[in-house]
Parts: C-alpha cells; structure tokens; sequence
C-alpha cells in the first residue's frame, strides 16, 4: 500500500487572540496549509475538522469556498486531531480520494475546562460535590506514580522548565518566556504536587495538515513527510481517567499503551527508532508517565532521564520541542494537529533555534483525552 | 438530613456505600449503575489511600454546589480491599499529614452548612475518627 504524505502545514499562534474566533484562526490556519502546499481551495477533495467549543468546523466552507467537498466533523476530545489524521489517512488509503485536509481550531474560555457530569454520563452528585475537576485526577494519578516508582517534584518541575525554555524558540507558542525551575517549584500549588506552572491552561489555535497521497506528493514537488501511522485507540479494562468515581482494584493498562502499540506495528519500527517525539504534558506530570506508557523508557526510569537532559533538544529523545501543551496552552481541537505540525517542521529541518540536530527521519506524537482515548501518530522522512 | 443523592448510603448506622456489583463479572463499581447489569452491594467502610491531591481552588458553579467560601480540601482514592478504590474527599486530617497507605474509615460532611437545605456526602476520615 502506498504511502500518505503530509504535502502542506499551517498553523495560527496559539494562545489568547481577542477579535478572532476559533473558526476565523482555523481558517488562517488552512489558508497557510494551502500556500505551503502550493495549491489552491479547490483542489482539495475532502476535509476532517475537529472543534471542541469553537463551533461547527465544516461551516468553514463559507469562508473557503463553497466547492462542496466532502467535510466530516470529528469530536473526539482531546484525541480530535489524531482521529482526524487517522481518518483523513485511511480516506487516501481506500483509493478514493489523493487529496484532503485535517484542520483542528478551538477557543476556549479562561480558566479550568468547565465540564458537566451528563456530558460523561455521570449522576449530578458527582458535580455538586466538586468531583468534576480535571486537575484533580491528574495530580491524583501522578501523586500515586510518583510513589510507586520514585519520581520527585523536582523532576516535574524540570519538564516545565523545558517547555517554556522550548516554547521560547516556537514562534506558534503562548508562552514565550523561559521560567526557572526554583519559580517553578516555588509557585502557588493548584492540584498538590503541580504548581501553576505545571499545568497547561485552555487556549486558542489553529493548526491544519494537508494530506496526499504519494503520487500526488511526488507531482506537487514536496519533500515526502510521510504518515506511516495514525492510530485511534480507547481504553481497556483497569485504566485510571478522568472523572472516575471509582477505579478496578485490579490495575490495567492505558488506551496510550494500546494506540502506542498498534502505531509502532503500523510503522513496522520500535521506540528506540524515533528521534523527536511530542507527548501529550497537558501538566507536568503526564510527559513523565507517558514517557513510559508509550514505551520509550520504563516506569521510573524518568527520574535520571530529565536530571541527565535526555528528553532536550539535544538529548536522546526530544520530547515536546516547541514547549508542548504547557507552553502552548491547549486549544483541544488543535492541540494534537499541532504536535504534528511541529514534527513536520522538525523532519524538514525547520525548526531554526529549536530545531533537534543530526538530520531527524522518524517523528511520534501522543495525544491523551478523556474518558481514556488515545491517538498516536508516526513520521517518517 | 439527606444524603446529596438516593442510592448511594445504606440505611445502617454507621452507613455503608453502595456499590454495584456485575452480575456477569463480579467486578465492583461505584456508585450502582442503573440498570439490570449490576446489582447494589454495600462496600466495606475500612480501606487504606491509594492515591490523592489538594483541591486549592473553588470548582466552577455549576455543577459545584459547595459554599461560596472556600478552603482548600483533600480529594482522595480509597482502596477497599478486594473491592473496588473509591474517589471521596478527606476529613479530620491535616492537609500535610496524609499519606499514601494510611488507614481510613467512611464517614459522611456537610456539603454546605450554609446551604438552604444541607446535604451529607461521603468522606474518609484516619480510622478512629478525629484526633
């Protein structure tokens, strides 16, 4: 089977931009996609977008073109934009299509997501008496695996530390600003072990991917960036997600386990292939476990990885290159797109004052939603 | 008082929890799903923390109907041997002395006192009620 190719990427800054919709920054956002592809609207034959509280993404067409094209909404959670590639890969695969469009925008409003417990088929109760609160079962769950395999504060504070010195040099980042790790460990706690800082907050973006298949990529001139996996996946029995009112005494593993596995089957190559890698760090806490979940390192082995710099630009395995979620805020129908993004510009060498070294070939991204969904991509140059 | 919702405290004194067992399966939940799948089962009141944060700051209204005041609170897992690791708050403990692995029994607080019509939800509390 031929390959799916990533022909065009473009992105709008994520963070807080008054005056423009979600809608009007996905928008921006494909028009990019379009230009660095070199093609026009109507040359596109179908489209998957991804909203999660900034409206309809097909009533984008208004602004685009009304060339009828095929255009699928996807609502997914945090996993929107990976089911989206995954979704828009399998549309080439089956012949029926050459090229299309994976676009992902959200605006959200500030402070913590606001969610309702009949959104998750929950009783009220639960909501009444404070339980809806994602924080809390990230803090909880990283509270237990920090104690299970001997992770310290510290240690999350050295992930933020790096995404905001990484978001720094990413010009699509909200946080521009390094932060130390002393103010990063000093901050006011929100969930106990997270500070401030080690919590990604709700955002704006945009992102969009233009997908081909790879004969068309090869008569659209464009490096081959091909997406040699895009793997859904939900969870199995004994995970730990949010808003549980209880969970199995009988611990099981994730839905990142599950997508992470079929992804490396999909690409036919292992963790120890990838040179760059984004992972879902909607709070500190979570790049450590997922670290391990997606299989690069072993349950407590992240201790002496962030201590040694292993997961920098530099290092071993660069993890969240351009600040992650906890730099760029999470717009949740963008933010798995843009992990994908980012490891577009990272194989084409792009990257400028972030940009991995040693000329990168392989590129993975993780997304991580509730109630225990998971999306991994794969690249390959 | 009542409880904030039906079907979730046993009529004993001192309470249990309800839970639900599958029929199929015998894996415990809580609380009782509705539905034929599971039958309620009144969960052990004495476990041991399996995992937990501070909630420091005040959830959104809705769906929190707490007071509009607000104190930082222990949000905890619970494990109940052999049973199911149940989400509850904390109470009569100081925020700097919990620790994974202490023994806790179920109690129930006052959501609100303030509240119009105040509602009990469960906790835990270390076994032996407050110091």
């Amino acid at each position: 089977m031929s390959d799916v190719c990533i022909v065009g990427i473009g992105i709008h800054p994520f963070g807080r931009t008054d005056g423009l919709s979600g809608l009007e920054q996905g928008v921006f956002a494909v028009r990019q996609a379009l230009g660095d592809a070199g093609i026009d609207w109507p040359a596109i034959q179908f489209a998957y977008g991804g909203s999660d509280a900034a409206g309809n993404p097909d009533t984008m067409v208004d602004r685009l073109g009304l060339t009828g094209i095929q255009f699928i909404n996807v609502r997914n959670g945090c996993a929107a934009g990976g089911s989206s590639l995954a979704s828009a890969s399998m549309a080439i695969q089956s012949g029926q299509f050459d090229l299309g469009l994976a676009v992902g925008f959200d605006k959200h409003p500030r402070g913590a997501f606001n969610a309702l417990p009949s959104e998750y088929n929950l009783p009220d109760w639960y909501g009444e008496a404070g339980y809806m609160i994602t924080t809390q079962f990230f803090a909880a769950k990283i509270t237990r695996y920090m104690h299970e395999h001997g992770i310290s504060q510290t240690t999350l504070g050295r992930v933020a530390e790096k995404a905001f010195r990484n978001g720094s040099q990413a010009p699509h980042a909200w946080r521009r600003e390094p932060v130390d790790l002393q103010t990063i460990l000093d901050a006011p706690l929100v969930s106990d072990p997270y500070t401030k800082f080690m919590f990604c907050s709700p955002a704006e973006g945009g992102v969009a991917l233009i997908l081909a298949s790879e004969k068309k990529a090869r008569e659209l001139g464009k490096p081959l960036i091909r997406l040699k996996a895009a793997a859904m996946r939900t969870r199995p029995p004994g995970s730990f997600e949010v808003f549980a009112p209880s969970i199995d005494v009988e611990r099981g593993g994730s839905a990142t386990n599950i997508a992470s596995a079929d992804a490396f089957r999909l690409a036919g190559i292992g963790p120890e292939d990838i040179a760059v890698a984004q992972l879902q760090d909607t709070e500190a806490g979570a790049e450590i476990m997922h670290l391990a979940e997606n299989g690069f390192c072993r349950d407590g082995e992240q201790e002496a990885w962030l201590a040694e710099g292993r997961t920098e630009i530099g290092g071993a395995l660069p993890v969240n290159t351009d600040g992650g979620c906890l730099a760029c805020g999470e717009p949740i129908g963008a933010s798995g797109l843009r992990q994908v993004y980012e490891n577009v510009v990272q194989l084409r060498g792009d990257g400028a004052g972030r940009q991995v070294p040693g000329d990168p070939k392989t590129a993975y991204s993780h997304v991580y939603g509730a109630p225990g969904v998971s999306a991994v991509t794969i690249l390959e140059r | 008082m009542r409880a904030i919702a039906e079907g979730l405290f046993t009529d004993e004194t001192p309470p249990r929890l309800i839970g639900g067992r599958n029929r199929e399966t015998g894996r415990i939940v809580f609380p009782c799903p509705e539905g034929a799948d599971f039958e309620p089962h009144p969960l052990r009141r004495e476990g041991t923390l399996w995992s937990y944060t501070v909630q420091r700051y005040r959830p959104k209204s809705p769906p929190y109907a707490g007071p509009e005041a607000f104190a930082p609170w222990a949000v905890a897992y619970v494990e109940l041997a052999g049973e199911t690791i149940v989400e509850a708050r904390l109470t009569n403990v100081a925020l700097d002395e919990i620790r994974i692995g202490m023994p806790l029994e179920l109690t129930q607080i006052v959501l609100d006192p303030e509240a119009a019509e105040p509602v009990l939800t469960h906790a835990f509390q270390p076994t032996g009620g407050a110091a």
